[in-house]
């Protein structure tokens, strides 16, 4: 008895939160709502964009695939996430070691340095990044995004293995170094196994980072042969207004996010842990 | 640890520490003094004029309403992207069926590019056609003419990534609530406070450390604001919403003065630096334990 009633009082308390997550859940579900249902609109089709299609069409992703656009702009953005990733775990994760087990008075300044890094607005330095690559030959060369991108990047990815290698006991160390073990030994075969849990954050925040990267990329590769998904987002959206078509476009568009939300909605807790981690002060 | 293992151990940030180097810090340094010549950017024709690029800075009037449109997003984003963030947490620790998908849902948008979701905004707030006016001529009003105005394209660039991106600072904030021991809110309910006062006597200076994460990095990533801008606006109509971040790219690659976009540049740089290092100081200051 005394059970039922609490459960009904409870629901009749919680009627407004209900109200209040549909609202939400539409207001977060309606952009994606209309861009997918854009990309399967004819050319004809002039209703609401909030409208169903009047006949479902796959002229528009048949034709961007056959453009042979989307399939070089998926291969740039899957090289560049790839590396950019591969590179922040690994120089990440080794940076980090010494820098949380030796705290030397110069590693205190290093890591100040790493951290004062991490502040640099993107556009703050772009005159002096752009020479640079014009310098260094890297215009529309995918490496030249790829160690940008990982430059800004991987400030934050030594942050987030410090924090955890200086979780790990240094008694683990010291064990080792009893048994005779050199520096990268222990760091190989010790540290190494427990980083896990960090480096699935880290390729998460960096893959989705690096997937979604417009900034530097949009300077570096000018030719359309070397462009992202987002850049090519951008060719589509962003030509003047009497040409563009908006249905082509939402295509590339869905293919380019679709598999982020869908990686997402199947590893979600680990994108929360990502996000709580890399909250940085 | 004896020497010889430390310098070992040192060898292994060389990686990180050199790309950092000449990506950030040098192209930092060459920006800087860049910031001294007139150049256009390409030719080999650099005049040294001192710091006259800096003294430009406030009497040009784009220059002003940009850094004006910096501050309205940085502060105006950091301030919904806050409260509706921690009013959003509150909501979400409650607990009734289907929290984790409204939770889900708000924090998918996290996932779309910054570029995209402006793109996406303009089926909204477009002239003609656009899902807004069309709602409005529904109930009769006149069709507003969102991005081709100033003060209302500004609005909407705040008002869209706030939204965007509010699911960050419910999940910082949710984690902030989670950490608080339920001991305390029993405590305080046997003291016979009510919700409001719990919150505001309890829970709130306990959320000090998330307010003050979250705080900053919102207003950090409100300030250097820029690829929903040129997605929505390209910086117009008539250069009233560009940020300092798309004003230095239109500086160096649409007017031609590079000398003039590193000053600006080093001018956000300094901005954001000074700004950060006081606003950690202060909410170091407000932290409380029980």
């Amino acid at each position: 008895m005394m059970k039922e009633k609490k459960v009904s009082t409870m629901k009749s308390n919680n009627w407004w939160k209900y109200i209040v997550g549909v609202g939400l859940i539409i207001m977060y579900l309606l952009p994606i709502y209309v861009l997918v249902v854009m990309s399967f609109k004819g050319k004809g089709d002039y209703g609401s964009y909030l409208a169903l299609p009047e006949k479902i069409v796959f002229d528009n992703y048949i034709k961007i695939i056959k453009s042979g656009k989307v399939i070089s702009a998926l291969k740039n953005t899957a090289i560049v996430s790839v590396s950019v990733v591969a590179l922040e775990v690994i120089f990440g994760c080794m940076a980090a070691y010494p820098l949380s087990r030796n705290k030397s008075k110069f590693n205190q300044y290093v890591n100040s340095f790493i951290m004062a890094a991490m502040m640099i607005p993107a556009l703050s330095i772009l005159v002096g990044v752009y020479t640079e690559i014009v310098k260094l030959g890297g215009i529309n060369h995918l490496w030249a995004v790829v160690f940008v991108e990982v430059a800004f990047g991987i400030p934050l990815s030594i942050y987030l293995y410090s924090n955890f290698i200086s979780s790990i006991p240094k008694a683990l160390d010291e064990a080792a170094t009893v048994d005779g073990a050199g520096v990268f030994r222990i760091f190989w075969s010790i540290i190494l196994p427990q980083l896990k849990p960090v480096t699935v954050t880290v390729m998460i925040l960096k893959g989705v980072g690096a997937w979604n990267n417009y900034l530097y990329p949009s300077y570096i590769l000018q030719k359309p042969s070397k462009y992202t998904l987002v850049l090519l987002i951008k060719q589509y959206f962003g030509s003047s207004s009497s040409v563009v078509d908006l249905n082509s476009a939402s295509a590339v568009a869905v293919l380019c996010v679709m598999p982020l939300i869908i990686v997402y909605l199947c590893l979600q807790k680990y994108f929360i842990k990502g996000q709580i981690d890399s909250a940085v002060k | 640890m004896n020497k010889k293992r430390r310098v070992q151990m040192n060898i292994l940030y060389i990686p990180a520490v050199t790309i950092i180097a000449v990506f950030m810090i040098f192209p930092l340094l060459r920006g800087f003094y860049i910031s001294f010549f007139k150049w256009n950017g390409y030719s080999s024709n650099m005049i040294f004029v001192g710091i006259e690029n800096y003294l430009k800075l406030f009497k040009d009037k784009y220059f002003c309403v940009a850094l004006g449109n910096t501050l309205l997003y940085g502060f105006g984003t950091a301030l919904l992207q806050n409260v509706f963030g921690l009013v959003l947490a509150l909501y979400v620790n409650s607990k009734f069926k289907g929290r984790n998908v409204v939770r889900t849902c708000v924090y998918i948008t996290v996932m779309v590019s910054g570029l995209l979701m402006g793109y996406i905004m303009k089926f909204f707030f477009d002239l003609n056609h656009g899902i807004i006016n069309e709602i409005l001529q529904i109930f009769g009003a006149d069709p507003v003419y969102w991005l081709g105005e100033g003060k209302y394209a500004r609005i909407i660039i705040t008002f869209v990534t706030s939204w965007q991106y509010v699911g960050s600072y419910m999940i910082i904030y949710l984690a902030g609530l989670q950490n608080i021991p339920s001991m305390y809110y029993e405590a305080a309910k046997i003291d016979g406070g009510n919700s409001w006062q719990v919150f505001k006597n309890v829970v709130f200076p306990l959320l000090i450390p998330s307010i003050s994460t979250a705080g900053i990095q919102g207003l950090i990533s409100g300030l250097k604001l820029n690829d929903v801008i040129i997605a929505l606006t390209k910086g117009g109509p008539v250069m009233s919403t560009h940020s300092l971040s798309t004003y230095i790219s239109f500086s160096y690659f649409d007017s031609e003065s590079a000398g003039y976009a590193s000053a600006i540049g080093i001018f956000l740089f300094t901005f954001i630096f000074v700004l950060s290092g006081i606003l950690n100081k202060y909410f170091q200051s407000k932290e409380v334990s029980y």
